[in-house]
């Protein structure tokens, strides 16, 4: 069963917090490990593992850059592992140039700047894939969800920045 | 007893001895622990004779023998310092190599020898004892405090735990619980804890967050309250970091005094001790007033220390800093600013500190929230917990790995298999593959904690997959499974997949007890399981002699008048010295009164019944009786 299924929520893109949280909500109550405390051990066994693939479903859909790979996946695109080298030459230039901006970003604001910018590219993208996906275009899917990836892992570099900055300040 | 009983539909049976025993609530905390209850959603800590709830987390094995808890411990710890040991939590689940951590800290004795592969054990009253054996004797002590205050046997506990408590520290807590000769229910993070206190009386809904100081630890975390459904988002913190750090800058504050007067002197444990007592009076005080100061007299030589409040401050404020980083970086986790947050719980007695409030105001925006007091608070939470466990509810609780667990790899990187923060119960697996062609066995060290080199995280375990068919370097295919349950205890399994061969080791990690440590613990349990279970008899005899005599008085109420003056008379006496038995201590005695009341009922129980059918039948039509019989 996949992630969508399990959920019982629509293999799409797009789709709405709320939604997600509704189902994800509902399915614990019915299978979260606490409700089963009582119960015979194997009942209990049965609980623990659904409520562990809830989690694993949930985690996986709850996050739209993390719920596109997953889709792209389930659609036959598959990304290399994480850390490997990044193999499109116009990525690989505007990542250079992006954390050597980060790197030299002595303030908060700075670093602030960077971030937003990268969100920014990374709500774009985003928005782009849709029409990739009803295109069934899997070069492109690929390409995008790889920048995606760099986007989103330059973000969380930023945060990290900043905390520092900030701890340097105080 | 079987006095009949006769309910008016829709009214609540009096309790029954099939009930079972009851689940309590308990905080295990660092500096002191409470135990609580809760009912019909309403939690309530447990007092003792004094009206005190908090049972300071000391244990004295005294020199005349036997073992004292709380502030019979305390009140040793200056006369007896060998034979007295406080704030054990910090080395629940930890091994020689955590100890640099709290040296310093706390005048352990460690066992020599102990902790290399194994938690470390301290020297105390001239016996080596296990931190989970000495956590299991203030849980004892809260049980029989439960019991005592509930009459009733209690064997079911949710505990709570700092949410930054790894892997090991859990198991303990959990292997402390079963000597106690509790069951836990669940193993809740503190944190949740206190926010079920402060959700489920008010309603709240939207992101919250929990900050927490102690005694010894340190815990930020943050909350999401929809419609009973509690999902924590991100939580972070610090195992070494609390109000004992305050205590020691103004312990280390009078010493310089002293020396700086000429009367030092070298230090022992008593005067260690002495020192910190003080300073932990004077901390306490200046929660309260601008100003104040202490007599120290250390073998003799008195001297008087003066501490304003701004002073205190700035002396604490390295900490307090630090505390004000954790939670930033939580934020910075779960993507989320400090505007977004509804309200910040207080936990933990150190939020007393006017400083601490004044900064975690500043740095969330928002004055914190402080109506249940913060010592209990956590109680209270996990009271509703064990309600909610045993006795069912709407509320949900959802909650994260604290630490991230992982594998070691080639070159002693870390490859994470389960982030911090991921909702468990979960279970996620990673392929690895072998290195070198024919290689026949894969080495998997399992790690916990956020930095990239295994040397800066914690060892869990460590096992081999022998037995793996010579291939070529990279055709086999391990897959390592790492399966966290709802109490965030870790299981690892590892299977190579390509050739079928079922290949599968659990683990349970290192640093819990090993089976013999455990034999040896039930071992010196059964040495007092004698006196145990005489208590635990006179006390379910008291119990059940006392239900019989409310029972009784509720009947009398209700028929008295079936029954003539003589009747009654017998009855009355019958009724006399079965509550004077129970005064007593006698088990025998109170059975025997209890018995000799219950024959003398029965004729009274007999009319009683023909009454309660006559009345049940009186009035009522042909049909409504037959639908009566139906149901």
């Amino acid at each position: 069963m996949d992630h969508f299924a399990r959920l019982g929520v629509p293999a799409a893109l797009d789709l709405e917090p709320a939604v997600l949280d509704k189902a994800y909500f509902a399915l614990q109550r019915q299978w979260h490990p606490d409700r089963f405390v009582a119960k015979p051990a194997d009942e209990r066994a049965r609980a623990s593992a659904e409520a562990a693939a809830l989690n694993d479903a949930y985690r996986t859909l709850k996050d739209p850059l993390s719920r596109a790979i997953y889709l792209a996946g389930l659609n036959g695109v598959s990304l290399p592992g994480d850390g490997k080298t990044i193999d499109d030459p116009d990525l690989l230039m505007e990542a250079m140039e992006a954390r050597e901006a980060l790197h030299e970003a002595a303030t908060c604001e700075a670093v602030d700047l960077l971030d937003a910018r990268a969100r920014e590219d990374l709500r774009n993208a985003l928005a782009g894939l849709g029409a990739m996906f009803l295109a069934n275009d899997k070069p492109a899917i690929r390409k995008a969800l790889l920048r995606l990836r760099y986007l989103d892992k330059f973000a969380a570099e930023a945060r990290a920045r900043r905390t520092n900055l900030e701890r340097g300040d105080a | 007893m079987n006095l009949l009983e006769i309910h008016e539909p829709g009214e609540t049976p009096m309790p029954h001895a099939s009930e079972g025993s009851l689940a309590v609530g308990i905080d295990l905390g660092t500096t002191n622990s409470v135990v609580a209850i809760a009912r019909e959603g309403k939690p309530a800590a447990l007092h003792d004779e004094r009206g005190c709830a908090l049972v300071p987390s000391v244990v004295a094995y005294p020199a005349a023998g036997g073992v004292r808890v709380g502030e019979d411990a305390r009140l040793l710890l200056t006369r007896e310092p060998k034979n007295v040991v406080a704030s054990i939590k910090r080395l629940m689940g930890r091994g020689a190599a955590d100890l640099h951590a709290v040296a310093g800290v706390l005048p352990y004795e460690v066992e020599p020898g102990s902790g290399q592969n194994e938690m470390v054990k301290l020297r105390i009253g001239g016996k080596a004892r296990s931190p989970v054996e000495i956590s299991a004797e203030i849980l004892k002590s809260l049980r029989a405090r439960a019991e005592a205050a509930l009459d009733k046997p209690v064997e079911r506990a949710v505990i709570t735990v700092p949410a930054y408590f790894d892997d090991a520290a859990r198991t303990a807590t959990r292997d402390a619980a079963r000597v106690a000769g509790l069951e836990v229910l669940r193993l809740v993070n503190e944190p949740t804890a206190a926010a079920l206190a402060y959700g489920l009386d008010k309603g709240s809904e939207g992101l919250y967050a929990v900050y927490d100081l102690g005694g010894g630890t340190f815990d930020f975390s943050l909350l999401r309250l929809e419609k009973g459904v509690f999902q924590v988002l991100a939580t972070g913190g610090d195992t070494a970091l609390g109000g004992d750090d305050f205590d020691r800058a103004i312990a280390e504050r009078m010493l310089a005094e002293r020396k700086r007067d000429g009367i030092a002197q070298p230090l022992d444990e008593v005067a260690v001790k002495t020192t910190l007592a003080l300073a932990r009076q004077m901390k306490e005080q200046l929660s309260q007033r601008e100003q104040t100061s202490g007599r120290l007299d250390l073998a003799g030589m008195p001297s008087f220390h003066a501490l304003g409040r701004g002073e205190f401050e700035a002396m604490i404020a390295p900490y307090v800093k630090r505390t004000i980083g954790i939670a930033r970086q939580v934020l910075a986790d779960a993507g989320m600013k400090a505007a977004d947050i509804q309200g910040v719980v207080l936990v933990g007695g150190s939020t007393r500190v006017p400083l601490v409030r004044s900064e975690v105001g500043k740095a969330i925006g928002k004055a914190p929230l402080t109506d249940i007091d913060p010592d209990e608070v956590v109680a209270l939470g996990a009271a509703l917990q064990a309600e909610a466990l045993t006795g069912g509810s709407e509320t949900l609780l959802l909650d994260v790995t604290p630490l991230s667990l992982g594998l070691e790899t080639m070159g002693g990187l870390v490859e994470k298999i389960v982030p911090r923060n991921t909702p468990i119960p979960v279970q996620l697996a990673q392929e690895f593959t072998t290195y070198q062609d024919g290689q026949d066995a894969m080495a998997i060290h399992v790690v916990q904690g956020e930095r990239e080199m295994v040397g800066d995280c914690r060892s869990l375990a460590r096992f081999e997959l022998s037995g793996i068919p010579p291939m070529t370097a990279g055709a086999a295919r391990i897959r390592v499974t790492f399966a966290v349950d709802a109490d965030g205890l870790l299981t690892v399994s590892a299977a190579e997949r390509t050739t079928g061969v079922a290949q599968r080791v659990e683990v349970k990690p290192s640093y819990g007890l090993s089976q013999d440590d455990m034999a040896d613990m039930l071992y010196e349990s059964l040495e007092h399981a004698e006196d145990d279970m005489n208590r635990r008899l006179l006390t379910e005899s008291q119990v059940g002699g006392r239900r019989a005599l409310l029972a009784l008085d509720a009947a009398l109420a209700k028929d008295g008048d079936l029954l003539d003056a003589e009747e009654r008379r017998a009855l009355d006496a019958a009724r006399g010295r079965l509550e004077a038995a129970i005064a007593g201590e006698g088990r025998d005695a109170i059975d025997a009164a209890a018995e000799a009341l219950e024959a003398l009922c029965k004729p009274f129980a007999e009319r009683r019944m023909d009454r309660g059918i006559r009345e049940a039948l009186s009035g009522l039509s042909v049909e409504q009786l037959e639908r009566r019989v139906g149901e």
